[in-house]
């Protein structure tokens, strides 16, 4: 009876003096909120906040074991969460940022996802043959692939495209156009999520739409004309559409076959480096809508031009892809 | 009987970990439907606002062929702030949103601090799965049925929802109360609620209270008469 008396007297004496400090928590608390805000500029406050932390993960685990069903417990708990944050939270510069996405991270993913390119471009072409193929057999099918003025304007021997600038303005233009082939793009990796078959679906069918497409188009003697619209921006839209399907093809393999980490943590790996292409793809197609926009409807420029704009902005395409467009810094001899 | 939400343990320097309830579909969904609602008024509110302006009259309809300007003042800045509210609030509040903010939840990388850029980026373009087929169906079938309350996006981006501790610290105990840290807590917590608590009830809980501790204080009356009485004897009692 005695013994147990003493302890509770001890354990009160050791709750007493640990409230004691509650002033140092509320500094540390203010001091964690003002440094993760940025709203402290004084180097005093950034070495003080190891102590605090230090201090603040000492009273936690007495409070743990003395207090643990009280808010003072859940009170130390939140501090010790917020200075943990603070000082584990890295430094990060955007500018810097950028240019390592684009300098270093992208060339290294591009060069890892490989074999995942060359098989969604091959998967691609497939398509684009084989709804080639379709309507070169069966005209009539058309009706599956495109819309009812398409077929009707084609029919009339005329390209959807004649005249559109006079109906939407180039700048609206350029927006829907790369705001739809972003959230294509965007739809591409993510249905990855669904074992790649989502990704398999989406450049399926936009191959075989546009392999369609230039059948029903050459049947009505408008393939050069087609060509000729497509030419500037399609080298690299079309490229970019193989792009996020290597994305989302990585990411659904990495759900398929984890190899030595649990499905979750591979599918978080995969998304975060396929993220990194999808990211370069989102900034090229801002471009190829740009062009789609105000060069490729706009019959002032001639065929050679839009040739050149097309292989131009390609090559610029590769060149960023394989990291050839941003040299890294050499290192001092 | 309530059960406390699962918690996530962070590893630590120190040695002591950092520990992290995890938020379920219930903070999610409130948070959800807060947010869905600002972005909404707010993206409504440009519009209106910038249309107004541009038309110069008291009518909010687009122009029968709209121009470039139209588009680029009216509808494109509203579009934004509708889609990317999201990204951009958690990358500026460090997790957090309006909606997150009212219930009390934000967003966090694994080890405890503020995700990344890309991390959130990743976790906000994966809404386009978790929205699937519609009103969040596969996002909130993921939040019920992963261990850690996961959507989609929170899987691919390496996040996790958590609750914020209560930021009020309780008014410490003075050296040597008779009242441990729980009762000092109850009895303060009694005496702040005092005025919204119904007399009946607040001199039954007072009661209670005093009926438990008074003993071990000693010196202050058990259960006295009358409620001005019963809150001094509470009052005593935090200070004995």
């Amino acid at each position: 009876m005695s013994a147990r008396g003493n302890g509770a007297t001890r354990a009160r004496a050791l709750t007493a003096s640990l409230l004691e400090r509650a002033n140092r928590w509320r500094d540390a608390e203010a001091r964690a909120r003002r440094l993760a805000r940025g709203r402290s500029d004084d180097a005093g406050d950034a070495t003080r906040m190891a102590d605090d932390y230090r201090m603040l993960a000492h009273d936690l685990a007495r409070a743990r074991t003395l207090i643990p069903d009280t808010r003072t417990r859940e009170y130390l708990e939140g501090a010790y969460a917020r200075a943990h944050a603070t000082l584990h939270h890295g430094a990060w510069h955007a500018g810097h940022a950028l240019l390592s996405l684009f300098r270093d991270e992208l060339p290294a993913v591009v060069r890892e996802l490989r074999l995942y390119i060359l098989w969604s471009t091959l998967i691609f072409a497939l398509t684009v043959a084989a709804g080639y193929a379709l309507i070169g057999r069966y005209p009539e099918l058309i009706a599956l692939f495109a819309s009812p003025d398409l077929i009707a304007s084609v029919e009339h021997g005329r390209l959807w495209t004649e005249g559109l600038l006079n109906i939407v303005p180039s700048a609206v233009l350029s927006v829907q156009i790369l705001a739809n082939n972003i959230v294509v793009s965007l739809f591409a990796y993510c249905a990855g999520f669904f074992f790649g078959l989502g990704t398999l679906y989406i450049l399926g069918l936009n191959g075989l739409m546009l392999g369609a497409v230039f059948a029903f188009v050459g049947q009505h003697g408008l393939r050069a004309a087609l060509l000729s619209f497509m030419v500037a921006h399609g080298c690299v839209e079309l490229s970019v559409m193989c792009l996020s399907g290597a994305a989302g093809a990585a990411v659904g393999e990495a759900l398929i076959r984890p190899g030595n980490v649990t499905r979750a943590e591979s599918f978080r790996l995969a998304a975060a480096r396929s993220g990194v292409l999808l990211a370069a793809c989102a900034v090229l197609l801002v471009g190829a809508g740009l062009i789609e926009g105000f060069v490729s409807p706009d019959p002032r420029f001639p065929p050679w031009s839009r040739v050149t704009i097309g292989v131009l902005y390609w090559l610029l395409m590769a060149a960023l892809l394989t990291g050839r467009l941003i040299p890294r810094r050499r290192a001092p001899d | 009987m309530s059960r406390a939400a699962p918690e996530v343990s962070v590893d630590s320097v120190t040695g002591i970990d950092v520990s992290l309830a995890l938020a379920g579909p219930g903070a999610r969904s409130y948070a959800f439907l807060i947010d869905w609602h600002v972005r909404l008024l707010l993206a409504c509110a440009w519009y209106a606002a910038a249309a107004l302006l541009y038309n110069g009259t008291l009518s909010v309809s687009a122009p029968t062929s709209p121009p470039g300007r139209w588009f680029a003042l009216v509808l494109l800045p509203a579009a934004a702030i509708y889609f990317l509210y999201h990204w951009v609030l958690e990358l500026a509040m460090r997790g957090r949103t309006p909606g997150k903010r009212a219930a009390g939840v934000r967003v966090v990388a694994r080890d405890g601090a503020a995700p990344g850029a890309a991390a959130l980026l990743i976790r906000n373009v994966f809404r386009l799965i978790d929205c699937l087929p519609l009103c969040y169906g596969v996002g909130l079938l993921a939040v019920m049925l992963t261990r850690e309350h996961l959507r989609v996006g929170d899987l691919a981006a390496g996040t996790l929802l958590v609750y914020e501790h209560a930021a009020t610290l309780p008014a410490g105990l003075s050296p040597g109360s008779a009242l441990d840290a729980t009762g000092a807590e109850i009895v303060q917590e009694l005496l702040a609620r005092w005025p919204g608590i119904e007399p009946e009830a607040r001199a039954r809980l007072a009661r209670r209270v005093l009926e438990r501790y008074a003993g071990a204080a000693g010196g202050v009356p058990a259960a006295p008469e009358g409620e001005a009485a019963l809150r001094q004897a509470l009052e005593r009692l935090l200070r004995a």
